[in-house]
């Protein structure tokens, strides 16, 4: 079974204070760590798993600069047979239209029976990468998904609804399954196995090799383009308790307890 | 005229309520547009639905088909696209659910249409379609333009837009035989499953402390429980927590997981994704602890304590068994 796991490289902000630069269309990206997508992290991690039990290959690609070599690094340790890192500074300004059609050119010459994905991406949440790969390739696919299960040619999907429910739907493979958090454990790599990914090669591609002209990808080859950013306006101020933890926690025993909580 | 589509969202029976979010919004654009709002029903034996549409459309366009009986994002395109190059409508609007983001990617790529997903508001300036959308997790907004285009695809955030109390429109019903003409082979819905609960009903409890992220590891969850048993609370949390494995399924709260309206709500560390709002935002008093000032979170609190939740969980304990002596 070979598989190929598409993932990203972006930066941590869930804990992270934000600012947005100077251009306005974008967020002041220094001092931010950057890390896998984490839904593109349980990708690779099912991919593995799969790997492991059905045999086959695993192949990483991302789309990026030369620092989203750390991702591919990261998937090589993880068991990632092969890694392919797609880099043109046309690129830049892509929706997941453009992503996708970068990703579909360069798959479509590559063996596979399966590709996964992340649901979404943690930065621009567009949540639509997986099904545009899937409809440009001409295959099926399934997104939100909860757990596989592989069968004679056929993926036995859970796909996440709402309110906790979910649905079991059955996919003919070649398939794109979009893979929703949660899915599996994501493994720590040994410091091992990370040295022994760093001598492993990253196939690296541009336009020209993809097979695209300039107006197909970037800002002009997508659906949507970013005009301005800004701070969200808040829906009610909250009321700022100050002071010392002890004094904190005093204020918020007090407000307990004018409730009648305690 | 052209119209504006709103596609109905439906499942086990019930239309879901961002259908009806959907058609309110889509009235308003319809207005400012000089466009007939028309609601798209698709389903088996779902007359019943297309009745009560009525009252919010101009139109209820009804295709019913066995193969449309449960969603299916193979089928539902097929007939959609058929739909949509017959009508050529403006804008088709769907709803950015486990539903919408199965189906309006493969939708647009089928008809080259532009495609804006997981919209809070949108608006026509001319040809033009501007959209304000979500990154980061909700700590920023963006506007953005779609490339201009005779028919555009939004899928919008549930929740966002208010359901408007208008006279009904009485709308007319019209039947469209399906396109379906073969089976849809590649994808087929099997059944509906419920994921074991777990945990103790946590819509029941008077006081919640949820815990998010800035929880940091598994290790660190007891002395919040302390905390919460001392209050007579239980322990709630937001998506990370459930992914990791830390706290069972049925602790979720948010559109994934449990909607709770506690008289009070301790949210330690939660950065206030829109997912974990939705679920915790009608609480009484609702007060929330975390390190970055501008959290999402903050949004939606009655009280706000920019501190390091480690820091404020000790003494916060300590100052309710005082209060309780």
């Amino acid at each position: 079974m070979d598989i190929i796991v598409c993932v990203k490289y972006v930066p941590e902000t869930a804990e992270a204070e934000i600012k947005i630069d100077s251009t306005g269309k974008a967020i002041e990206k220094t001092g931010l760590v950057f890390d896998i997508n984490e839904w593109d992290d349980y990708a690779l991690e099912e991919a593995v798993l799969l790997k492991e039990k059905l045999g086959g290959t695993v192949t990483a690609i991302t789309i990026g600069s030369e620092d989203s070599d750390a991702v591919l690094r990261k998937c090589l340790a993880r068991g990632a047979d092969d890694a392919i890192r797609l880099t043109d500074p046309q690129f830049e300004g892509s929706d997941g239209y453009a992503i996708a059609k970068i990703l579909s050119k360069v798959i479509k010459n590559l063996p596979f029976s399966l590709i996964l994905t992340g649901a979404q991406a943690s930065d621009d949440g567009y949540a639509t990468v997986g099904p545009i790969l899937a409809t440009l390739l001409g295959i099926p696919h399934a997104t939100m998904v909860k757990k596989i299960e592989l069968d004679d040619g056929v993926a036995k999907v859970n796909r996440e609804l709402e309110g906790g429910l979910e649905e079991i739907a059955e996919i003919t493979l070649p398939a794109v399954l979009a893979v929703q958090t949660g899915i599996n454990e994501p493994r720590y790599v040994s410091i091992m196995g990370t040295r022994k990914a760093m001598k492993k090669e990253i196939k690296i591609l541009g336009l020209a090799d993809v097979g695209l002209s300039e107006n197909e990808v970037g800002e002009t080859g997508s659906w949507i383009k970013t005009e301005k950013m800004y701070v969200p306006p808040v829906e009610k101020q909250a009321e700022f308790l100050n002071g010392s933890p002890e004094e904190i926690a005093a204020k918020i025993a007090e407000i307990l307890k004018t409730k009648g909580l305690i | 005229m052209t119209e504006i589509f709103v596609l109905t969202e439906h499942r086990q029976g019930q239309i879901r309520d961002i259908t009806f979010e959907m058609l309110s919004k889509g009235r308003e654009l319809a207005g400012k547009t000089n466009t007939e709002l028309t609601a798209v029903l698709l389903g088996k034996e779902v007359k019943n639905h297309a009745k009560t549409l009525q009252d919010y459309a101009k139109r209820v366009l009804l295709v019913e088909d066995t193969q449309l009986e449960n969603f299916n994002s193979d089928a539902y395109q097929k007939v959609l696209s058929s739909l949509i190059k017959e009508h050529k409508p403006l804008l088709t609007l769907m709803g950015h659910t486990s539903f919408g983001v199965e189906l309006a990617p493969s939708l647009a790529v089928s008809l080259d249409t532009p495609l804006a997903t997981d919209c809070i508001d949108l608006e026509f300036e001319g040809e033009t379609l501007t959209v304000i959308r979500q990154m980061y997790g909700g700590k920023v907004n963006v506007k953005a333009v779609l490339r201009k285009a005779e028919s555009y695809i939004v899928t919008v955030r549930q929740a966002t837009f208010p359901v408007e109390k208008e006279a009904p429109m009485n709308g007319e019903i019209v039947e469209v035989p399906s396109p379906l003409s073969e089976e849809i082979a590649k994808k087929r819905f099997v059944k509906y499953v419920l994921p074991p609960p777990g945990g103790v009903d946590i819509t029941a409890a008077e006081v919640l402390i949820g815990i998010g992220r800035g929880i940091k590891d598994g290790s660190n969850i007891p002395p919040v429980e302390e905390l919460a048993k001392t209050l007579g609370g239980a322990l709630a949390c937001s998506r990370p927590i459930v992914d990791k494995g830390w706290l069972p399924n049925g602790c979720q709260v948010g559109s994934s997981g449990k909607t709770v309206k506690p008289k009070f709500y301790l949210a330690l560390g939660i950065s206030g994704a829109f997912q974990h709002v939705l679920g915790m935002k009608s609480s009484d008093v609702i007060i929330a602890v975390n390190k970055d000032p501008k959290a999402p979170i903050f949004g939606v609190a009655d009280y706000a304590v920019v501190e390091d939740l480690f820091k404020i969980v000790p003494p916060l304990k300590s100052k309710i068994e005082e209060l309780k002596r």
